[in-house]
């Protein structure tokens, strides 16, 4: 082996990468959610479906899409080395452990986090990206391809509700701890802005499974199958998504 | 003969204790009851009284590690219910006192479990992997009689500081033991850093955390998920800041040192 | 024997550098060709190891630890002297050697501690070197503290850490050598006997803690670092693996044990809480400094305080005696150790001790921190305050300390030439396992100037002198003085498990710790020796009749460990009465009651006792053959010491 590949499997290096791609998966969701947000617009779907068909055939978007694989692949690629080698340290377990006691559920846990969502992420892209990308959608009143009409009838089905909603609890709590251990792992931790940057990303996780979240309940709880506002919600919840809109 | 404090009731208590009668022979947790345990003992002088019980029944007292008593030198290594050192923050077992259980608990004690601590017998476990890591690069290489005067090079007291909160690492494992990964990376990053914030230690900086990770990497100890129960359960409170450290001068030293190998 | 000193003659500045110059020296390539064994890896054998290493001898290294980094110079809490004068206070490298010699109530060899003095300001150079975090100043220079009454500032400090940072530091330096290959690393290893070819020492036999294997390792020379022997009082503030058999077993083949009475008791220790107590924590001597030590004025108020019936706090100042402001107005409360010591004993032989025991004297902070504020005083004693209310429960900012003395350190050991050549040719000794520097009493921060002074500058440049006479050809254990030792070691294992009697190597170990607390203490009197020696005698019968351990010798066995440790011990107290018996006068650590002057301090005979015994073993329950090296004083007038 050479010096690079030395560095990027040894026990930090692994690590590293982790934390690169993460925190670079990051700024995927803020894309991501940014972008999603368009789904709000009472239009019948005419703004969501312009941004989709932009994200769908500009060829610089295209590319930095492979990017995202390769981001996706080496973060799964790397939890799954880093894992097998954590589980192999320890081959005798101990009777009683209780890491409760001194440490976070969600650092202990980002295995299980990540997997759930990586069963939503395989699902999701099935249903949306798939679809969008491979398969054929109606056109809306622009000629673009209706993937709002898509979101929409998929978040009418409770079931689909529950493993987002799930999902983005599992995206929230892997990046209550993903975020700020993403910083450590670079040697980022300063004692003057480590609180700066833990708080921020306390405050990102909720922020961004939040948002996510919030879509699908939306429709499922607020819109008829089309996506239209229901007249018949509480007052203050039409004022409220009216002010939104 | 009464204790300092005359109103300490004794306690009788039940210990779960693994016994393994060396490293080739699996082991068990074996139960035992001590009595009349006074709260003024430290933990391991309720284990003396339970082991002076066993030998003079003819039983193979239970083997264990310690020395100093005053928790400095590493050597005790208990991990007991479910926590290394048990549950007192900041404390070594030798240091952890009986007045800390109530009559008529139940205490597990089990040794560090760590595919690179390899159990000796009972409780007693080898650590020599955390010396092999010191000497892939823990020093810095000053023979003995050339060195330059003490104050020619000042050191600024905060780094000097910094330095040593890092170099009071007793060596005693229980970050590995109380880590999900079984990962060292406290243990090694404590030394790292402590030589990297040093002047002394600047001139081998980037070959000593190369060599001591990789040697780290070679002993089998898991990758830090920063989970940060090494920091929490460290008896002489080595800060998560050091992993950080390592982190960084890892980083470094790989893209700037002039070693392809 | 004559006991040669081999101290050069001269002016006793120049005497170091003319023995450096007059030495035979090793050819560099010829280094390669020599084995040394090193038994014991804190201070003076980590740091003789490594030097040994770095001018290409190949070393051997022993330790019973787990580690080297383990070995209990790592509890020092105070600090490292050095003659550096870095604070401009008038300190020198006279100094030093004045004020060691002096405080060891002139017990000590002079050409020795001034080496001692000597070397110290190296040994700071060689610690920073390392990266040892000693304590700064705001301006980036190292910082210094007076300690154990010393009136310069010349305590080089890391927090309370010291003696960790220094072990650290010598353990990284052992490390290095390990990588190299130069030491070869033998953990888990306890020595149990020295081999003598020929009257040379040339190996040693251990015996492996994890596996029982014992082993034969043969060597040009043996270095033995193997610490004190306090534990022979079974409470110490010694470790609870520190033991001396290394030593013991070095003497049978013919060291001699120079001192061997001489012991020190540290005063501000915290007090024995139960039968079950293991061992004893020292606080650290600077507590004194602020902390006002009392007890009851009355026997009777001390009673309802032993009683829980009344609380110190509580206890107006007209009931209380400050015996040591009381007794010492110059000093006060920072007597030297021993004389703290004595009172405090004392104190609670007039039944006024305090605790449940009766067996402590207050250290009170509460004067200081209405002086000054808990914060101040949390400064400077948080982590000792810390320490002791985690020990005992007691928050020493609301109610006083209950402090006691406890044995700390052994000024005695193998009797050792200016060489650290002990009287087996190629066998040497350094660290607190020589009878060393300190004459009858050791000053506080000198055990680790001393044990580092040892291994880093003394025995590199002292050993060659025995190689170079000795011819550079490869050694092996087919000599039968090895087989022969290595029987011995099986057959008395073999015999240790064989007794099966009813009391544990522990309880022997109580039995014999209680009979030398009390008799050869902290004061001992003709009577109380003799009687102590009878009691001695018993033990040791019914030690090889009724000693129990089981299990066997090939596994790991720590009942066996501490039995052929205990075994050593009580031979080792016999010798220690004899040795307080035989010096009829008081000086530093050795206090006998007859010899008092008429205000009770210690009355030392510089005309009949200005000597270091050096015993001799003769066999098997045969008396020790006494032998004197006879002490001159050219360059210090001998006083007596006065603290009123």
């Amino acid at each position: 082996m050479n010096w690079f590949t030395k560095t990027f499997t040894s026990s930090i290096g692994r690590k590293i990468i982790m934390s690169l791609t993460g925190l670079f998966l990051c700024t995927f969701l803020v894309v991501h959610l940014i972008g999603n947000f368009q789904l709000f617009k009472n239009d019948d779907g005419v703004a969501f479906n312009v941004y989709s068909h932009f994200m769908g055939h500009n060829p610089i978007i295209r590319t930095i899409e492979w990017g995202l694989v390769l981001g996706f692949g080496f973060h799964i690629y790397e939890a799954l080395m880093l894992t097998t080698r954590n589980k192999s340290a320890r081959s005798h377990k101990y009777d009683q452990f209780h890491a409760e006691q001194n440490s976070e559920w969600t650092s202990r846990n980002m295995g299980i986090l990540g997997s759930i969502i990586l069963i939503f992420l395989l699902v999701h892209l099935y249903n949306f990206f798939w679809r969008a990308r491979f398969g054929t959608l109606d056109p809306d009143i622009n000629k673009n391809d209706d993937l709002y009409k898509l979101v929409v009838s998929s978040f009418h089905q409770w079931w689909y509700v529950l493993l987002y909603v799930a999902a983005q609890a599992s995206l929230g709590y892997h990046l209550w701890h993903g975020f700020r251990s993403g910083f450590q792992t670079l040697g980022l931790n300063h004692r003057k802005y480590m609180p700066l940057i833990k708080n921020f990303g306390y405050a990102f996780a909720v922020i961004v499974s939040a948002g996510f979240a919030s879509m699908p309940l939306y429709f499922f709880f607020f819109t008829n199958e089309k996506g239209a506002l229901l007249s018949d919600m509480p007052a203050v919840l039409h004022q409220l998504t009216l002010a939104f809109n | 003969m009464a204790g300092s404090n005359p109103n300490a009731k004794p306690m009788n208590l039940t210990l779960r204790v693994w016994r393994q009668p060396n490293r080739q022979t699996e082991g068990r947790i074996v139960d035992y009851k001590v009595k009349d345990i006074s709260p003024e003992m430290s933990f391991l002088e309720m284990l003396d009284v339970l082991n002076e019980d066993l030998l003079h029944q003819g039983q193979d007292p239970v083997a264990f590690d310690h020395d100093c008593r005053e928790g400095i030198c590493g050597s005790c290594d208990l991990f007991i219910n479910g926590r290394s050192h048990g549950p007192e923050k900041g404390t070594t077992t030798c240091q952890l006192h009986m007045r800390k259980f109530k009559d008529g608990d139940t205490i597990t004690i089990e040794p560090w479990r760590a595919n690179s601590f390899p159990v000796n017998k009972d409780l007693s476990v080898d650590r020599s992997a955390f010396d092999r890591i010191i000497q892939a690069g823990g020093y810095v290489s000053v023979n003995t009689g050339g060195a330059p005067d003490g104050n020619e090079i000042p050191i600024p007291k905060d780094i000097a500081d910094r330095a040593f909160e890092a170099a009071t690492c007793i060596g005693c494992g229980a970050c590995v033991a109380a880590c999900k990964n079984a990962s060292a990376m406290l243990f090694v990053s404590a030394k790292v850093s402590q030589l990297a914030l040093l002047p002394q230690g600047q001139v081998e900086r980037a070959t000593r955390v190369e060599n001591m990770v990789a040697q780290m990497d070679i002993e089998g100890f898991g990758a830090c998920t920063n989970i940060g129960s090494c920091a929490a359960e460290c008896p002489v409170g080595i800060s998560l800041e050091n992993i950080a450290i390592l982190n960084r001068e890892f980083l470094t030293a790989k893209a700037a040192s002039n070693n392809l190998a | 024997m004559e006991l040669l000193s081999k101290a050069p003659e001269g002016p006793l500045a120049e005497k170091w550098d003319k023995h450096k110059f007059n030495v035979k020296l090793v050819n560099p390539a010829n280094k390669r060709k020599y084995d040394v064994i090193v038994v014991g890896t804190g201070l003076a054998g980590a740091a003789a190891a490594a030097s040994l290493a770095e001018l290409g001898y190949n070393v051997k290294a022993f330790t019973y630890h787990d580690s080297p980094r383990r070995a209990h110079s790592i509890a020092a809490q105070g600090g490292i002297n050095a003659a550096k004068n870095y604070q401009n206070d008038g300190d020198s490298v006279f100094r030093l050697f004045y004020d060691t010699i002096k405080g060891g109530d002139y017990r000590a060899r002079e050409a020795n501690v001034y080496r001692l003095a000597q070397v110290s300001v190296n040994i700071i150079d060689q610690c920073v070197a390392q990266g040892v975090p000693f304590a700064r100043e705001y301006g980036g220079l190292l910082a210094n503290r007076s300690f154990g009454g010393a009136q310069v500032s010349r305590t080089f400090y890391a927090r309370g850490q010291t003696g960790q940072q220094l072990l650290l530091g010598a353990y990284s330096a052992l490390s290095r050598q390990v990588a190299y290959g130069k030491v070869k690393l033998y953990t888990r290893s306890e020595l149990l006997d020295v081999v003598v070819v020929d009257g040379q020492a040339r190996g040693i036999v251990t015996r492996n803690l994890v596996t029982g294997e014992v082993q034969t390792h043969a060597s040009h020379a043996v270095v033995l670092a193997t610490g004190g022997y306090g534990n022979v009082f079974y409470l110490s503030t010694n470790a609870m693996y520190c033991n001396a058999t290394a030593a013991w077993r070095a003497h049978k083949k013919g060291a001699y044990f120079a001192n061997p009475c001489f012991t020190q008791i540290h005063p501000t220790c915290i007090p024995v809480s139960g039968d079950y107590q293991s061992k004893l924590t020292l606080m650290s001597e600077s507590l004194r400094n602020d902390g006002r030590v009392w007890v009851p004025k009355t026997v009777e108020l001390a009673e309802r305080v032993r009683k829980g019936e009344v609380k110190p706090q509580d206890i107006g100042e007209d009931d209380r005696d400050y015996f040591l402001e009381r007794k010492y107005p110059a000093f006060g409360n920072l007597v030297p150790r021993d004389v703290a010591s004595r009172n405090a004993k004392q104190m609670c032989d007039e039944k006024r001790g305090v605790g449940a025991s009766g067996l402590a004297v207050y250290l009170d902070f509460a004067d200081v921190i209405k002086r000054t504020s808990a914060e101040a005083v949390s400064q400077k004693y948080g982590n000792l305050f810390e320490m002791y209310e985690k020990i005992t429960d007691e928050d020493p900012y609301k109610q006083p300390m209950r402090i006691y003395p406890a044995v700390h350190y052994t000024m005695g050991g193998l009797w050792v030439d200016y060489n650290l050549q002990t009287t087996v040719p190629g066998l040497y000794a350094t660290g607190e396992c020589n009878f060393s520097d300190h004459g009858a009493n050791r000053l506080g921060a000198s055990a680790l100037m001393q044990g580092l002074a040892d291994g880093y500058f003394v025995i590199p440049s002292t050993i060659g002198d025995y190689l170079a006479a000795t011819p550079p050809k490869p050694v092996t254990t087919d000599h039968p003085a090895f087989a022969e030792a290595k029987a011995g070691v099986q057959a008395r294992t073999e015999q240790l498990l064989s007794i099966n009697g009813n009391k544990t190597p522990d309880e022997f170990h109580k039995a014999l710790g209680h009979i030398m607390w009390e008799y050869c203490g902290m004061a001992r009197n003709a009577e109380g020796l003799k009687y102590a020696k009878a009691e001695i005698q018993k033990i040791k019968k019914e030690f090889w009749t009724n000693v129990k351990v089981v299990g066997s010798n090939d596994e790991m066995n720590q009942a066996l460990e501490k039995a052929s440790r205990v075994a050593d011990f009580i031979e080792l107290g016999e010798l220690m009465v004899d040795d307080a018996l035989n010096r009829n006068e008081s000086c530093g650590g050795h206090f006998r009651e007859e010899y008092q002057t008429p205000e009770g301090e210690a009355l030392r005979d510089d005309e009949h006792y200005a000597y270091v015994a050096a015993w001799e073993y003769m066999g098997e329950n045969q008396p020790e053959r006494l032998n004197k090296e006879e002490l001159t004083f050219e360059n210090v007038k001998l006083t007596q010491r006065s603290y009123k």
